[in-house]
């Protein structure tokens, strides 16, 4: 028998064989953010996430990469106090420093591509019915070129928050095993400032602050969406522990195990709290629980058992019900998707959750978390604000009357459906 | 309003590097960390005031 070449060692196989699942959390995310969102709006939805994945994948090969590293890799650093801070990668733009026989490092940015697809689906998700495609592409573009791989390095590619354990004592450093903080937080957060900046949609609040429901189109979409979502999110929780953990392949059961359980608890908890206070379970809301669970487990799979995997999901799912609700009605965010609870406080919440499980890494993970919102916040905020001067990012009145299909594509995602009068009554 | 949000969101995060890089014993240190997260969600507090108080919708 022929013995597999060195660089195919066991991590690089499986890792290969789970990142090539990762593209159906991207899919089943698209059919949800189309199913929450309108008929009139919902082929620009599907092009719109298309263009995103596309523009992120460019973009981070192009630039992101470089800014990003890998681990140990060369980088900018600064000294403070006698300890080395690792800011930024120092890495050639174009992906070119790569060579064939670099598989590990060759995977770890296959796997970032899907990864920063799959931030760039989220804020898409919260600007639904008023983004414009052409915006949404060029601030997918500041994503994947900046934000993302800043983050990405300070936690997966040796950064300064990877470094907290060696250079502070504490712990192992900021842990996020499966990208909850860096994939998830960071693509929360964008849609929360993206929201903040396009404001909410015409007639959402019409009266005071009231909201009136906008139902999505098509909750069939949204629960089978929720369903495919589920093996890409395994896949990507297993990828990135083994190749940024460095997670033994033999802990893949255990992280699927985690993923699947938490997922499961988010979802029953978001069902039976809707049930109790609705009198009959919120299919949106519960799919939502569910995502919220997943979104927690990629912080924790890697490092608790399934009893406090399935307590954490729990959680995750009761904050994602009463988040979307506080958003809405106290907050005026207009949030079509749930896109800011399911991924920016249920992925905070699985942070915070490693500081509660695993002994010694408390302050670490909170460390993690303030630059989360410190920083990431007021960045990308201030980088959509900047883009929003330049290039204004909502759409006009007419594209919010005809719906952004027949506004920006020219043609709607069901032709075939009968145009009712009051679609076009302004409220 | 919203401005002055992200101010303290940045002001809080600077509390929280600057507490691991001056403080070497683990309680004081544990507690400006704390105190700058705490900054940041005042900050938070206030942008979301802020975006509450002037929804941009078109009328």
């Amino acid at each position: 028998m022929t013995p597999y070449p060195a660089a195919f060692d066991l991590p690089v196989l499986a890792s290969m064989a789970l990142v090539a699942i990762i593209p159906l959390a991207l899919a089943g995310f698209v059919l949800m953010n189309t199913g929450l969102g309108r008929t009139r709006s919902a082929a620009h939805s599907m092009l719109g996430s298309l263009a995103a994945i596309a523009v992120a994948a460019l973009v981070f090969c192009v630039v992101g990469f470089s800014w990003e590293g890998v681990a140990g890799g060369s980088s900018h650093t600064l000294t403070i106090a006698g300890s080395h801070w690792d800011w930024l990668a120092r890495g050639p733009f174009c992906l070119l420093g790569l060579s064939p026989g670099a598989t590990r490092t060759n995977l770890a940015v296959l796997l970032q591509v899907f990864a920063v697809g799959l931030a760039a689906l989220i804020p898409l998700s919260a600007g639904a019915d008023r983004w414009r495609l052409s915006a949404s592409c060029f601030s997918t573009a500041l994503l994947a070129g900046w934000t993302y791989p800043l983050f990405a390095h300070w936690v997966w590619g040796g950064g300064w928050l990877a470094q907290l354990g060696s250079n502070y004592g504490l712990g192992r450093g900021f842990l996020d095993a499966g990208g909850a903080g860096t994939i998830q937080v960071v693509g929360g957060l964008t849609a929360l400032s993206v929201v903040w900046i396009i404001g909410p949609r015409r007639g959402k609040f019409v009266q005071d602050g009231i909201a009136p429901a906008i139902p999505g189109h098509n909750i069939v979409y949204v629960l089978f969406g929720a369903l495919l979502v589920l093996p890409g999110w395994i896949a990507l929780n297993a990828a990135c522990a083994i190749l940024f953990a460095g997670a033994p392949p033999a802990q893949i059961p255990l992280i699927a195990l985690n993923t699947m359980l938490s997922a499961a608890a988010g979802c029953m908890a978001a069902v039976l709290i809707t049930r109790l206070r609705f009198a009959k379970p919120d299919a949106s809301l519960s799919a939502n629980g569910w995502m919220g669970g997943l979104v927690a487990s990629s912080a924790v799979g890697s490092f608790v058992s399934p009893m406090v995997a399935i307590g954490v999901g729990m959680i995750a799912g009761v904050l994602v019900t009463f988040s979307v609700e506080l958003l809405e009605l106290r907050l005026a965010v207009d949030d079509p998707g749930g896109a800011i609870s399911v991924h920016a406080v249920a992925g905070i919440w699985g942070l915070l959750a490693v500081g509660f499980f695993v002994p010694g890494q408390s302050l670490a993970q909170v460390v993690g978390v303030a630059t989360l919102l410190g920083l990431v916040l007021p960045l990308t905020y201030g980088l959509n604000w900047l883009l929003d001067r330049v290039f204004p990012q909502r759409t006009g009145r007419d594209g919010e009357r005809l719906g952004m299909d027949l506004h920006e594509l020219g043609a709607g995602a069901y032709p075939e459906f009968m145009i009712h009068n009051e679609e076009f009554v302004e409220r | 309003m919203k401005l002055a949000g992200m101010l303290l969101l940045l002001a809080g995060w600077v509390i929280v590097v600057s507490a691991l890089a001056l403080f070497a014993r683990p309680g004081p240190r544990d507690l400006f960390v704390l105190a700058g997260l705490g900054v940041e969600l005042l900050g938070l507090m206030l942008a979301f005031r802020g975006s509450a108080r002037s929804p941009r919708e078109a009328k």
